[in-house]
């Protein structure tokens, strides 16, 4: 099995017609995603590449049954993209746009939270969500994922996304279902969203958390594991040579409770089980061996 | 970015915050010559993006034209925290009863704008909120709802302010939510919040962090970005619009993403090296970034080898490629190159760069690898 998504999930791409959407969204179906649909408001009735366009989600979903939504548009247009989606009853949306007002996300993340409980948003600003061999949603780059499983990947940095991907497949190790959730300060799914998801899922029988300095995602996540995971957990967190990030004034150092270095995470980590790695390809050395012990 | 106290003043008076009148200067003469036209005493302020000015003796009253003279001479030039004194704010002193806290940020545990109010400002309110947390009224907001009058004239009451002062500390706050959310700011946080001798309540200090990503929709933005403190790298990173913080050692470093600029960083350290930068060249970068990133890299003289490592997601393994060919042909780069490349077209980009691989120029199937031959190179191009 998978978490989020599989065989059977439709997908329609938000912004299809355009650069990076036709790119990636076409990128997905050669993959074998199905997808479905496209939508651009004033372009309904034409297509890319033999999928057709809309010019509404809602009219999309009514033709095709769409469940799940790529959402491929610039900044200014992405949240009322992800509001149109969840309110034509879309369940599963992917935001891959970089660069959205902060004050927007928290918005969004809150309206979705409040109107569209059913529906989870991955993003913004994130690769997308890959279970290989059944569907991949967003810029995940299809070649390095590896099917079969046994190893559920979540990580808040895209491009370590693909790093974690590409290292466990050279070492022919499958992945059940990979999670970008994005670095953004208000994803809409977090770490402990998906933990929990790949703890449910009985085809995934270990994790690799990949995580980031700042905040306290990563904290979080470690009380999460400590309370609720039997699985075994293997993390990297990037940043440790990082130079100090900009600090979030006073305000932001009494909420999290944490200065949010890479050390503190690894910490955290380190107290409640997982085993910590200090590179990439150590993750996926160290998940190697926690995979032979699981058979 | 980070506003200074004067910028950020100016930013919360265009939502009806009040503050202290006060004047932007950059030399003796002028701080004199404008003190004597607000009328005395004033204060004399240091302008650096850093807290801790007050103890460093960045902030000083002054009761005549005298003294601004000796310390607008003593704070110019001065050192606070490694931030050079480059410009004053002098503002009209004000008679203080009672010193208050005031923030607005997002909590990112709970996803919900935090407001916090206290009646113990004017003090490090990191200190307050460890000895006495008691002291911190918090209310969460949801973005969805805004905030209220009522509710903000709660949270005043709990905090324990001053029953004289909490009808206009109650105003302020929901101005001061109007400024955080329609001016997009990561950070509004006033300390202290003053009530004078008068009655009046008016932002004393101003710390104000603009989103940067809501830079598009801010036009009037564009005149509050030259106050950066920047390097010259850092500088022409800046105009190139690359993300890029100057570091100290010698390993160049180009990658795409700012986890895997970080996490190249570590493998470089680890391996024996140190990076002289972090350059995140960002999701879907051009070949033009790419030559623009390499003639940032290129200007800097302690750079000994370059690390370029790229794991392509909507970014192009092979607009990459075709970047750093355009830079060979435009840019004499003074140090070779390492390569790494992954993900998305990655196999045409390494065909792109086929024809010029040399000892120079060379390309390593792993991370690990490629920054031990950064390395490498480095310490024998001296």
């Amino acid at each position: 099995m998978s978490i989020f998504i599989d065989e059977r999930t439709k997908v329609l791409v938000q912004g299809l017609t355009g650069t990076q959407g036709r790119f990636h969204g076409l990128r997905n179906r050669d993959y074998g995603t199905k997808v479905v649909a496209g939508v651009t408001p004033g372009k309904g009735g034409s297509d890319v590449d033999g999928v057709p366009v809309y010019d509404t989600v809602e009219e999309a979903v009514a033709e095709t049954e769409a469940d799940a939504s790529f959402v491929a548009v610039p900044p200014r247009f992405a949240p009322d993209a992800i509001i149109e989606s969840a309110a034509a009853g879309v369940r599963f949306i992917v935001c891959v746009t970089e660069g959205i007002p902060a004050q927007e996300e928290a918005l969004f993340f809150n309206r979705l939270r409040r109107d569209y409980p059913s529906t989870r948003l991955v993003g913004p600003n994130c690769p997308g969500v890959i279970s290989p061999g059944k569907c991949n949603i967003g810029i995940t780059p299809g070649a390095i994922a590896l099917t079969g499983g046994p190893v559920g990947i979540v990580s808040r940095s895209g491009t370590l996304t693909y790093q974690a991907l590409h290292e466990l497949s050279q070492q022919n190790v499958g992945q059940t279902t990979c999670v970008g959730i994005g670095g953004d300060p208000v994803p809409g799914t977090g770490f402990i969203d998906c933990l929990a998801a790949f703890e449910e899922d009985t085809d995934t029988r270990a994790v690799m958390l990949i995580g980031e300095i700042g905040g306290s995602e990563e904290e979080r996540a470690a009380q999460f594991i400590a309370d609720h995971m039997t699985k075994p957990v293997v993390c990297y967190i990037a940043g440790v040579t990082a130079p100090p990030g900009r600090k979030m004034g006073h305000a932001g150092a009494i909420i999290s409770g944490s200065q949010g270095t890479a050390q503190a995470k690894m910490e955290a980590l380190t107290a409640v089980g997982a085993t910590v790695a200090q590179n990439p390809t150590q993750a996926a050395q160290l998940m190697v061996e926690v995979v032979k012990n699981l058979a | 970015m980070d506003l200074y106290e004067y910028q950020g003043k100016q930013y919360l008076a265009r939502f009806g915050i009040p503050s202290s009148p006060g004047v932007l200067c950059n030399t003796v003469d002028e701080a004199q010559s404008r003190a004597d036209d607000l009328g005395y005493p004033v204060v004399v302020k240091a302008q650096v993006k850093v807290g801790g000015r007050g103890k460093a003796g960045g902030i000083q009253l002054a009761a005549d034209s005298e003294d601004v003279h000796r310390h607008a001479a003593a704070i110019l030039g001065m050192d606070i925290k490694g931030y050079v004194v480059r410009r004053l704010w002098i503002e009209k002193a004000s008679d203080i009863a009672r010193e208050y806290y005031a923030s607005f940020t997002l909590d990112r545990a709970v996803k919900l704008h935090l407001c916090m109010v206290s009646a113990k400002g004017g003090v490090d309110i990191e200190e307050v909120a460890a000895t006495d947390p008691g002291a911190i009224a918090r209310l969460h907001v949801d973005p969805v709802d805004g905030l209220s009058v009522t509710e903000s004239a709660k949270l005043v009451a709990e905090a324990g302010l001053d029953e004289v002062a909490r009808v206009q500390a109650a105003d302020l706050l929901v101005k001061l939510y109007d400024c955080y959310v329609q001016g997009d700011c990561d950070l509004v946080e006033i300390n202290p919040l003053i009530l004078t001798t008068d009655g009046r309540v008016h932002a004393l200090d101003a710390k104000v962090t603009l989103d940067d990503n809501a830079a598009f929709r801010h036009p009037e933005w564009g005149e509050l970005g030259g106050s950066e403190e920047l390097d010259a790298r850092e500088l022409l990173a800046k105009e190139k619009g690359l993300t890029y913080i100057g570091l100290s050692g010698s390993v160049g470093i180009i990658a795409n993403g700012a986890g895997l600029a970080m996490s190249t960083l570590d493998v470089v350290n680890q391996v024996g090296g140190r990076a002289a930068n972090f350059l995140d060249i960002g999701g879907g970068a051009s070949a033009d970034t790419m030559v623009s990133a390499l003639e940032v890299i290129n200007s800097d003289d302690a750079v000994r080898s370059i690390f370029v490592n790229i794991f392509g997601g909507i970014t192009r393994v092979d607009e990459v490629a075709n970047g750093v060919v355009e830079a060979l042909r435009r840019v004499e780069l003074r140090s070779p190159i390492v390569l790494r490349l992954d993900g998305t077209n990655a196999e045409e980009g390494r065909q792109i760069l086929a024809g010029h691989l040399s000892d120079r120029i060379v390309v390593e199937d792993t991370m690990v690898g490629a920054a031990r031959r950064a390395v490498a190179m480095a310490g024998s191009n001296r």
